[in-house]
């Protein structure tokens, strides 16, 4: 607990006291419950509130509209939220170049709709976009379909500005596409979970809106089969946006495959998906199963959610593991995995045996390369280790940890071994 | 270097690993970029990770700096050898270690040829798509470290895109493994700093690759324009129009006259040259082509042609590949630079240039990727000619200069090195490199891994800015500040 008079004092001053207010109930993080709320309005009292935290001892936890704030472990300490949500603009749309820089706390819907003017958008089909902000997706690192034609996050920002906990406002990277100037800082923060530093802007790489979007639908009678024409599909000429399998306990495979073409091109693209699957003839659907990811984290909070990443030819070997643990285990699930081999999964049912089909899914995985990490966890979950082994180079993200952030101001606890 | 510590070097490479007389050191005395040049005391030549690990830990222990190297192709001096230190050549680390189709994944030794990935996987249809001009000779372990482009990079993106994992000897001799074969792995994108890291954070000794399935149909188009003004407002329009070509080039008349020179690619005489290329499924290129072909007519190309066989395109692309090194059919010595400007800036940037140019007296050759605004201008010079090196190198930094104020950066593909570390400073802020100079510091405290690259005013780990103050290890005489 605090000294709450001093402390907040010093903090206010830093902030300006009409920006810090004091937690309540409902800014809790994972359960621990924070003292004050800082919301600066601009990146110098951010990053002052910062140093100020950082030399009194004060761990911050950084918040953009808090979608995603129940992701990894439970902090150790959580006395103030920083707040992003007043950083929220968009500072420059450069679309003759391709490029967009915006604050850390704009949302990403409130981003895409100022791209769509000059017809461009922010290739990530992020979770939430209408309630996410930018630093809130970067520093999570979230991906939907699109990242197999795209890339991820790491893939389409070009720039970022951090707050340091000295107070150290440093940039890296720029404010054009091609660029290899200094480290890429830009990469390090994007899926650092506010750990190293409090990301106050970021640069990206834009694209052009599709002409045209077509999704088309298909479904096998097992796992066997999906991968075989997953594999197909990504070995074939098709130039797809996005392919996803969906699934759920008990059910069967379905595929949904993202076309954005000129008319001409989608036209003659269905054609060729439709010669390569045979006699598995695909359906045009509508383009809301792209929200099936999303839709995983609709049922209450009984559910456990987890990131699955595996090899693109790992698919079905990992979702007949998850059958067979939650068969075993008598769970429901439901599993929504991209042709890049990332995918997410609901897990639903009794606490204890949620844990432990978790951890077997998990030493499952791992034991062929891949990685589990539980983003949502019930709460009698809550000591289960969020992101499991970091390997080999764990010594040396601590070290780049105690570079940036020598007293663990930020994030304590919440990141891979503890950091 | 105490020359009894050559023994443990061999013992660790053996004799046909240890290159220690002048005659050979000289070979390793500088990189693509001839201009530095220092003689490095010895050169090791690793066959396998162990072997690199081993000369590691012997530079760690008598504090050794070291400058990992791959074909030396490089044009900052990122190679250049470090005075007092030695050079690890990963040439003999050369093997592709496995090809995983099924998964698009490759993994490679860092001394492997960029050109070698494709062709070992272009039998069944895939390639390694960054392709910087040099990649018949150019090595992946420096591609690594460069974080290397190509024309195609607009499209598919850099060696960062397409580095999925290494292996990585750090700086004091540890091995880890940072990123993987899968996607997301837990923990911090360290692969993702390392990568464009000029060598300054380890070696790495493995690199997990991600390839790309090769498109149904390329069309690559050559479009002839009065000059680079109507050639940018065509790349704009193209844009505007919602294309995302896989690479748009531009050269000017200059440019075009040596590449015609050198490799008879049959360019058009113009003022300005453009080359865009499209891929993916044959109806969508064949619509879009149309598309591109109407735009270059609508801003005054007076001459348009589409390659017709591969032959053709192969040697459209010769042409613009060989353009630097064509440079010595019109001119005895040159300076290629690397700027970068956001491409809007293109019509005001190329015409200080030329402005530049006269005041100094010297010819600027022009060959460009423009669909990303990298400049690669080549400042022509005799430096028999009185003066007139140091004023090509004065003319081309003065152009990075340019870039900068445009909103740019001085470097998009070839790295900061030894030759553009001066102009970090007026790149980046104070804070924005003091930050960049803790990441190295978690990798490399003791500063040995080419500790002389990138940064300006390099500091030792702990040291604070202000009025120099020798570090502790400095003081007790345990390091040396170079």
């Amino acid at each position: 607990m605090l000294k709450a008079g001093p402390i907040k004092e010093r903090l206010a001053t830093a902030v300006g006291s009409q920006n810090l207010r004091t937690a309540t109930a409902g800014d809790s993080v994972c359960g621990v419950p924070p003292q004050f709320v800082a919301e600066p309005e601009n990146e110098e009292q951010l990053a002052s509130l910062l140093s100020c935290a950082d030399d009194t001892g004060v761990a911050v936890v950084p918040r953009g509209r808090g979608t995603k704030l129940d992701w990894g472990n439970p902090p150790k300490r959580a006395d103030v939220i920083l707040s992003t949500a007043r950083l929220d603009r968009v500072l420059e749309h450069a679309w003759a170049d391709l490029t967009v820089t915006v604050q850390s706390g704009c949302t990403v819907q409130a981003l895409q709709n100022m791209l769509v003017q000059h017809g461009q958008r922010l290739a990530c089909d992020c979770l939430w976009p209408e309630r996410a902000t930018i630093g809130g997706l970067l520093s999570t690192n979230d991906s939907g379909g699109l990242r197999l034609r795209f890339g991820a996050l790491r893939d389409l920002i070009i720039g970022v500005t951090l707050a340091l906990p000295d107070g150290t406002l440093a940039s890296s990277g720029g404010k054009v596409v091609k660029n290899v100037a200094g480290y890429d800082l830009p990469k390090l923060a994007t899926g650092a979970l506010g750990t190293l530093g409090v990301i106050t802007r970021a640069v990206f790489r834009v694209h052009p809106l599709p002409h045209n979007t077509r999704t088309l639908s298909f479904s096998t009678e097992n796992w066997h089969t999906m991968q075989q024409h997953a594999l197909s599909i990504q070995d074939s000429k098709l130039a797809h946006a996005a392919l996803q399998i969906r699934c759920t306990a008990g059910g069967r495979p379905s595929a949904d495959i993202l076309f954005e073409a000129t008319e001409a091109g989608i036209h003659a693209q269905e054609s060729q998906l439709r010669d390569l699957l045979g006699f598995t003839c695909p359906e045009q659907v509508a383009e809301s199963v792209w929200k099936a990811r999303q839709e995983l984290w609709s049922p209450a909070d009984s559910a456990a959610i987890a990131k699955i990443s595996v090899l693109p030819a790992g698919i079905a070997r990992v979702a007949e593991n998850l059958e067979e643990i939650a068969n075993s285990q008598k769970l429901q699930w439901q599993l929504v995995v991209q042709a890049t081999g990332v995918g997410t999964l609901q897990l639903d049912g009794e606490s204890n045996r949620l844990s432990a089909a978790l951890e077997q899914l998990r030493a499952e995985v791992e034991g062929y390369g891949g990685s589990v990490v539980i983003l949502r966890r019930p709460k009698a979950l809550a000591l289960l280790d969020a992101w499991g082994n970091p390997g080999d180079a764990l010594p040396l993200m601590r070290a780049v940890k105690q570079q940036l952030d020598p007293k663990s101001t930020l994030n304590p606890g919440r990141f891979v071994g503890e950091i | 270097m105490n020359h009894d510590l050559l023994p443990q070097f061999r013992a660790v490479v053996g004799h046909s690993g240890l290159l220690s007389s002048p005659e050979e050191l000289h070979t390793y005395e500088c990189d693509g970029l001839t201009n530095f040049r220092v003689m490095p005391l010895a050169v090791l030549l690793p066959v396998n990770t162990e072997q690199v690990q081993g000369i590691v830990r012997i530079c760690h222990r008598e504090r050794i700096p070291f400058v990992a190297r791959g074909s030396g192709t490089g044009l900052s001096g990122g190679a250049l050898p470090v005075k007092n230190g030695i050079v690890i050549s990963l040439a003999r680390m050369n093997r592709i270690l496995e090809v995983d189709l099924a998964n698009a994944r490759v993994v490679v030794e860092p001394g492997v040829i960029n050109l070698e990935v494709t062709g070992r996987v272009q039998p069944r249809g895939y390639f390694y798509a960054p392709d910087p001009s040099s990649q018949s000779v150019c090595s992946i372990g420096g591609n690594v470290a460069e974080n290397s482009g190509g024309a195609h990079c607009l499209k598919y993106g850099f060696t960062t895109t397409h580095v999925l994992g290494l292996e990585v000897v750090l700086p004091d001799g540890s091995i880890v493994h940072l990123g993987g074969k899968i996607l997301d792995n837990p923990g911090y994108d360290l692969a993702g700093v390392f990568v464009g890291s000029e060598g300054t954070l380890g070696i790495a000794t493995k690199v997990i690759l991600r390839i790309v399935k090769r498109p149904e149909c390329i069309r690559t188009l050559l479009a002839a324009f009065p000059s680079s003004n109507e050639a940018g407002a065509a790349v704009s329009d193209i844009i505007a129009a919602g294309m995302l070509p896989a690479a748009i080039e531009m050269m000017d008349n200059l440019a075009i006259q040596a590449a015609e020179a050198a490799v008879h690619a049959n360019y058009p005489n113009c003022g300005a040259l453009l080359l865009v290329e499209l891929d993916g499924p044959i109806a969508e290129v064949q619509a879009l082509m149309q598309s591109v072909e109407e735009i270059c007519e609508k801003n005054g190309a007076w001459e348009i042609r589409v390659a017709q066989s591969d032959a053709e395109r192969t040697l459209v692309w010769k042409g613009r590949k060989a353009a630097f090194a064509a440079m010595g059919r019109i001119s005895p010595n040159y300076i290629v630079q690397d700027g970068v400007i956001p491409r809007t800036a293109l019509p005001q940037v190329m015409s200080e240039i030329t402005r530049l140019g006269r005041e100094a007296g010297l010819r600027v050759a022009n060959v460009f990727h423009a669909g990303d605004g990298n400049l690669h201008p080549l400042v022509l010079y005799d430096r028999h000619v009185a003066g007139q090196e140091q004023a090509a190198e004065a003319l081309s930094y003065r152009i990075l200069e340019l870039c900068l104020a445009a909103g740019g950066s001085i470097t998009g593909e070839h790295g900061v090195g030894e030759d553009k570390k001066y102009m970090m400073s007026q790149m980046f802020s104070e804070p924005d490199l003091t930050a960049m100079q803790r990441v190295r510091c978690a990798f490399d405290p003791l500063q040995l891994s080419n500790p002389t690259k990138i940064f300006p005013t390099p500091r030792m780990c702990g040291e604070k800015a202000g009025e120099y103050v020798p570090h502790p290890l400095e003081s007790a005489g345990i390091a040396e500040r170079f």
